[in-house]
């Protein structure tokens, strides 16, 4: 069951230009949490901004009862996140959502994070590792600064290759101009999954169709409860049968808080 | 009272009310659309623990709802556009119903529809199935094209759906009511006149915001409904007017957020209180109301909460 209430912040660190890592202490919330799932914080005590924030468990830590959320301030609250000291109490809820599935028959795994969104992918990878099988992490962002956990994957020796929209490391170009190359090489994955903005999940979805790569993808939709209640989070999927792919209309909605966030590549239609 | 655990505020203190025929043992319930269908919060609160349970706002046939973004969030409030999702009311008494059966609890059926017919055939088919307490009829959703609001803010319209609805019901009718209206009395008047044994307001105040860098509506839907503490003032306003207007009990919302505002509601005439947006920023809102309110009763002797229903007129 998910845990809803106040835990302690560990501590709350500028990792970044506009990164943190806030560590948080919650046995209850660290015990059945999985990686891909997410918590739903509050980011003050005031009615002020009023709706709780998804952000994702970076780092799932059941030794010591904590999870680590990184996330980058873009707003209000993110702001207000950032200025949370250690030794404080965040008012969390989680762990929220399906999380990642690893499938039985995988053996040859490719990650594909893009920019803050490769922050869920980082509990999922250290899976990967634990039950020894092989993977290629793709890192992309605009610039050096915004690719997150280089140092870490190299540190545990997984094989990495980064793309920045400026040259500024690795890849000049999109992350999935790196995807493609290990899509189509027949000696290449057979599993991947992603996580990054809507046009980055879009063009790997056209990729991986293309050469039948099967995969799954964790999306970000405006949320409201967080726990399935309000309707607010749907993303458009497949599961209603489609007849006619040019048929717009042949969508059934799912929910990203309950039902996902992470959906089946197969299943997701993410619009223009 | 059956159960020490579901009165806060502990024996010889009387919590229950009863609204138009709907008897709750006590006078929390859930707001409509906030809450799904029950099982969302189960694992965060004590559903048997509620006077009541509101359901998402049901249709005839299934509604896919609006384009997202659904939501955005304004100061002390947040915008909607959900445009009544739902599977439909066959899905509901089949796969909904049987489930919040299981619980001690009364459940109140919130629908919706495009027309006169489609409010009767709704009321008749929930009137027929076991586990419906009561029925909330929303006249007044503005996110929907057809029907909606349109039956809420003209008063003949309204009365001729409630009067619609009371022909095929013998359920306790609760006609809930549009804020976005000249004059609230003359819709409350209206709808006590057609046969509503309560009335429930307020619905979202319709409303909408722009993003000033990609200069477009934020919602998917372009305008939303307003809820959460932004609104409570007009709600509370709202909730007097209506109260002292017609003899019938209120069911008050918009904002409630903590035990404080609940009172509030009370105190300005509502028999009863629906808990909505409060439900995302606390899971356990609803409790920690109830809560609250049974220590307001012990502390200033309040030994019926009945005798704070409408205590502000005086
Ligand atoms: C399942 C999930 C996991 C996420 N994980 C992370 C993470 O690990 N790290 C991270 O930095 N960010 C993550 N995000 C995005 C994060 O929720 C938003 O950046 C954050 O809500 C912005 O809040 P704000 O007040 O700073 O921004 P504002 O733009 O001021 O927020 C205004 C409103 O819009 C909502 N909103 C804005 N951007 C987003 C967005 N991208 N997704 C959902 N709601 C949004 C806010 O929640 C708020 O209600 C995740 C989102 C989802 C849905
Ligand atoms: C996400 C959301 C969905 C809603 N859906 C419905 C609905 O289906 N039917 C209805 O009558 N009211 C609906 N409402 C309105 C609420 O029931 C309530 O009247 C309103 O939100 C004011 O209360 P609050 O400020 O406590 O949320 C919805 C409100 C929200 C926020
Ligand atoms: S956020 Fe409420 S249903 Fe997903």
């Amino acid at each position: 069951m998910p845990y809803s209430g106040l835990a302690e912040v560990v501590k709350n660190q500028k990792v970044g230009p506009e990164h943190f890592l806030m560590e948080v202490f919650s046995p209850e919330l660290v015990r059945e949490a999985k990686p891909g799932q997410f918590a739903h914080v509050r980011c003050t005590n005031q009615m002020d901004p009023l709706l709780r924030r998804p952000i994702s468990l970076h780092e799932i830590n059941h030794k010591k009862g904590s999870v680590s959320l990184l996330y980058q301030v873009v707003g209000r609250g993110t702001r207000l996140l950032s200025g949370m000291q250690a030794g404080g109490e965040i008012d969390i809820m989680g762990p929220l959502g399906n999380g990642f599935n690893i499938p039985e028959g995988a053996r040859k795994v490719l990650i594909v994070g893009g920019g803050i969104g490769a922050a869920p992918l980082f509990p999922l990878i250290i899976e990967l590792e634990e039950r020894h099988i092989e993977q290629t992490v793709l890192l992309g962002a605009r610039t050096t600064d915004d690719i997150i956990g280089y140092g870490h994957l190299a540190a545990l020796g997984i094989r990495t290759e980064v793309a920045t929209d400026d040259g500024s490391m690795g890849y000049k170009g999109f992350v999935t101009e790196l995807a493609e190359k290990h899509v189509k090489d027949p000696a290449g994955p057979d599993y991947f999954f992603a996580c990054g903005p809507n046009p980055m999940l879009r063009e790997l979805i056209k990729l991986t169709r293309v050469s039948g790569l099967q995969g799954q993808v964790s999306l970000e939709e405006y949320m409201g409860c967080g726990v399935g209640a309000c309707l607010a989070c749907v993303c458009k999927t497949t599961a209603g049968g489609v007849n006619d792919p040019e048929d717009k209309n042949e969508f059934e909605y799912k929910k990203v808080c309950t039902e996902g966030p992470v959906f089946d590549a197969g299943e997701v239609i993410l619009d223009d | 009272m059956t159960d020490m655990g579901v009165n806060p505020a502990g024996k010889g203190f009387n919590l229950a009310v009863n609204l138009g025929g709907l008897k709750m043992k006590n006078p929390v319930t859930t707001a409509s659309g906030t809450f799904g269908f029950g099982p969302e919060y189960a694992p965060y609160i004590d559903l048997n623990r509620l006077g009541a349970i509101t359901v998402k706002g049901t249709t005839l046939e299934p509604r896919r709802g609006n384009p997202t973004p659904r939501i955005a969030e304004t100061p002390a409030g947040m915008l909607n556009c959900i445009g009544l999702q739902n599977p439909g009311v066959s899905h509901f008494i089949e796969k909904d119903l049987p489930y919040l059966r299981e619980y001690d609890v009364p459940v109140i059926v919130n629908i919706a529809g495009s027309s006169l017919e489609e409010y009767e055939k709704l009321a008749g088919r929930l009137s027929q199935a076991a586990g419906v307490s009561a029925l909330e009829v929303n006249i007044s959703c503005p996110n929907v094209k057809q029907g909606g609001m349109v039956f809420g803010t003209s008063c003949a319209m309204a009365s001729d759906v409630i009067k619609a609805v009371r022909r095929s019901t013998g359920l306790p009718v609760i006609a809930k009511l549009s804020p976005n209206v000249t004059d609230i009395v003359e819709i409350a008047k209206g709808v006590a006149d057609a046969g509503a044994d309560a009335i429930a307001l307020i619905n979202t105040l319709l409303g909408m915001k722009i993003d000033i860098q990609s200069r477009k509506p934020v919602l998917g839907n372009i305008m939303g409904g307003l809820s959460g503490p932004a609104i409570r003032p007009v709600a509370v306003r709202m909730v007097w007017q209506a109260a002292r207007a017609v003899k019938l009990p209120i069911l008050g919302m918009g904002g409630i957020m903590t035990a404080d505002d609940a009172l509030e509601f009370i105190l300005a005439g509502a028999t009863a209180v629906a808990i909505g947006t409060a439900n995302f920023v606390n899971p356990g809102a609803t409790m920690d109301i109830l809560e609250g309110i049974g220590q307001y009763m012990k502390k200033y002797h309040v030994r019926d909460i009945n005798d704070l229903v409408g205590a502000a007129w005086k």
